[in-house]
């Protein structure tokens, strides 16, 4: 009987949260976009297709490079490989972040100590520096591969933060009694602790997301990000290289930046949208 | 109090053998080694590459046991010996990175404190009123998304070319030989301006939007509620809620450190300013690895010495971990 009115309770107030609204809406005008997008363009990214230097026009909609190339067909598969980036690493890092922070946090003591120890010094490292390795030794890198290691670094805030979490769960008295009952320590973890934290790990995810996709732009605009694909770090990489700045061709290097922005921003506003409606005591604000 | 500092100093030297370790095996993971690269733009007899090369492996000490060449590698770095550059060569990498370091901190140090410090500030005004949290906010969540080099780009655009007040390129300008002047300050200061006003903003965002929803919840606490009820003035209950909000931040400081790091390696690339970042973008277009390697250790040593003085400030402002009752894990 409890279930579906605290459902209900949820959509009620996730309806009436404006944050949540607008974060929504802007990022599904993106994903459209993504979806979409390819059909609306003929032009395959790096082609010459055009003449060079021609603003934004009903031909070509952003306008076309230095070399004559499309910059609304690179900005669409750079959309694809930032949605990409944002849910393989994001992803990859929570669940890295998940199975850490519920490992040490649960179990305590030495397995605490040490996985503590390693998330410790990841966090340190700074990540950049080892990637400059990994990209020299791989020549040829794809916007997966990037993705992953992208997930393998940016994990430990999170299993500091579910750790924290789960430490504070693992002494209420419903786990203790699960324990009594002999439960086993995984199914501990997943059938009592995890569904009290569901709302959490999803801030965590779309955190992730977000972080993921700005981390990904550093990258590709240094020149360590992928080498087959188009991203929109590379656009901008490409436009600072080939001269757009002393050019004046802002169509090439505004419209990734804005839809980075764009994007993260309102990961950033739905984040806090569904804090509010998840937790009782935001709502009257 | 000891504790939590002899877990942290264990934790810096465990990370810090790491990185060295990983900056060892730099060169010695890349494709083909560093001698052959030398020899081969050099055009040279068969048997007189043989031999150079024997003579180039046993002076970098590459024909010595691995356990061997990795030791060697520990004894010259405690000397400070990085090796020379190839890039500018025959400048020592250590001499290379001193030339860069200034321009870094002089760009980093500005950017992380003052951005912490109005970003936070700002944050806190920001949950206290209804007009500033609207105006804030959103401005809040646009920087804090925004990627450092993306701002770059904008600013130079905006302020260097269509507007022509600041230069977009370089430390200082050219026609300048570097030297105590205040025609020379003032170049290095212009050169600086966009560079780190790019840092500051994406910062501040960040700052900003995490202080006030910190406030928030603050305000929301137990503590905040009694106190209220016990009629204490609202100024107090926002400060204590304030001295509270406070701490994730200087953690939080602490967590970012890397990707302030990574955002100044690419604002430094967009307007070629001579810090590390722009150095190591040449030395890995050259395949400089002894440079490669003296940036890496210069930016890990960086990052482990501001985390241990974010420690220290942590332990003077929450008095938890100064008694042992508890705080931050390390």
């Amino acid at each position: 009987m409890t279930k579906p009115k605290k459902r209900n309770e949820i959509l009620y107030f996730a309806l009436k949260n404006n944050k949540l609204k607008l974060g929504l809406a802007v990022l599904l005008v993106f994903v459209v976009l993504t979806l979409v997008g390819p059909l609306l363009t003929d032009y395959a990214p790096y082609d010459y297709v055009g003449p060079p230097y021609q603003p934004p026009s009903a031909e070509y909609w952003f306008g076309t490079t230095t070399f004559g190339q499309d910059v609304f067909s690179q900005f669409i598969l750079g959309l694809q490989a930032t949605f990409l980036v944002g849910i393989v690493g994001g992803g990859l890092a929570t669940l890295i972040g998940v199975l850490v922070g519920f490992s040490a946090g649960y179990r305590g003591g030495i397995v605490d100590e040490v996985l503590n120890m390693l998330t410790n010094i990841v966090l340190v490292i700074p990540t950049l520096a080892i990637l400059l390795i990994i990209a020299a030794y791989l020549t040829v890198r794809g916007v997966l591969a990037e993705s992953v290691f992208i997930g393998c670094t940016a994990w430990p805030w999170a299993a500091r933060a579910i750790r924290a979490q789960t430490f504070s769960l693992r002494s209420r008295s419903f786990v203790d009694l699960a324990r009594l009952s002999g439960m086993k320590p995984w199914k501990i973890i997943f059938t009592q602790i995890a569904p009290n934290m569901m709302s959490y790990l999803l801030l965590v995810f779309i955190l992730q997301f977000g972080g993921a996709i700005l981390t990904a732009a550093t990258l590709d605009f240094i020149g360590l990000g992928p080498t087959n694909a188009v991203s929109l770090g590379l656009m901008m990489n490409n436009a600072v290289l080939w001269g757009a700045l002393l050019l004046g061709i802002w169509w090439w290097f505004v419209p990734p930046g804005v839809a980075i922005m764009a994007i993260v921003g309102a990961l950033y506003v739905t984040n806090v949208g569904l804090d509010e409606v998840f937790n009782p005591k935001l709502r009257e604000m | 109090m000891k504790r939590y500092f002899g877990r942290k100093v264990l934790i810096y030297f465990l990370t810090f053998f790491l990185a060295v370790t990983i900056d060892w095996l730099i060169p010695r993971f890349m494709p083909g080694n560093p001698v052959q690269t030398m020899l081969s733009r050099a055009s040279l007899h068969a048997g007189a590459y043989e031999r150079i090369y024997d003579y180039y492996a046993g002076l970098f000490g590459l024909d010595l046991p691995v356990w061997q060449q990795y030791l060697n590698f520990w004894k010259a770095l405690l000397r400070g010996d990085l090796g020379i550059s190839v890039l500018l060569f025959p400048l020592p990498v250590t001499k290379v990175i001193m030339n860069a370091l200034p321009y870094d901190l002089f760009l980093l140090v500005p950017a992380i404190l003052l951005s912490w410090f109005a970003g936070n500030w700002f944050g806190a005004f920001a949950a206290r009123s209804k007009w500033l949290d609207n105006t804030i906010s959103p401005l809040g969540y646009m920087l804090t998304a925004t990627p450092y080099m993306w701002l770059g780009i904008l600013l130079a655009w905006v302020f260097g070319i269509v507007l022509d007040i600041f230069p977009i390129s370089g430390g200082y300008s050219f026609a300048l030989r570097p030297h105590l002047s205040w025609t020379f300050i003032g170049s290095l200061l212009r050169h600086w301006f966009l560079p780190f006003a790019s840092l500051f903003l994406v910062k501040f965002g960040g700052w900003a939007i995490g202080m006030r929803n910190m406030i928030i919840y603050e305000l929301e606490a137990d503590y905040s509620h009694y106190l209220e009820a016990l009629g204490a003035p609202r100024r107090l209950v926002r400060q204590y809620a304030f001295r509270n909000a406070i701490l994730p931040q200087i953690t939080g400081l602490a967590l970012d450190l890397g990707v302030i790091v990574a955002g100044a390696l690419a604002t430094e690339i967009v307007f070629s300013y001579p810090g590390i970042g722009y150095l190591l973008l040449g030395a890995i277009q050259n395949k400089d690895y002894f440079l490669i390697q003296g940036c890496f250790l210069f930016i890990i040593l960086g990052v482990l010495l501001a985390n241990f003085i974010i420690d220290v400030a942590y332990v003077l402002v929450d008095p938890r971990t100064r008694t042992g009752m508890m705080g931050e894990a390390a």
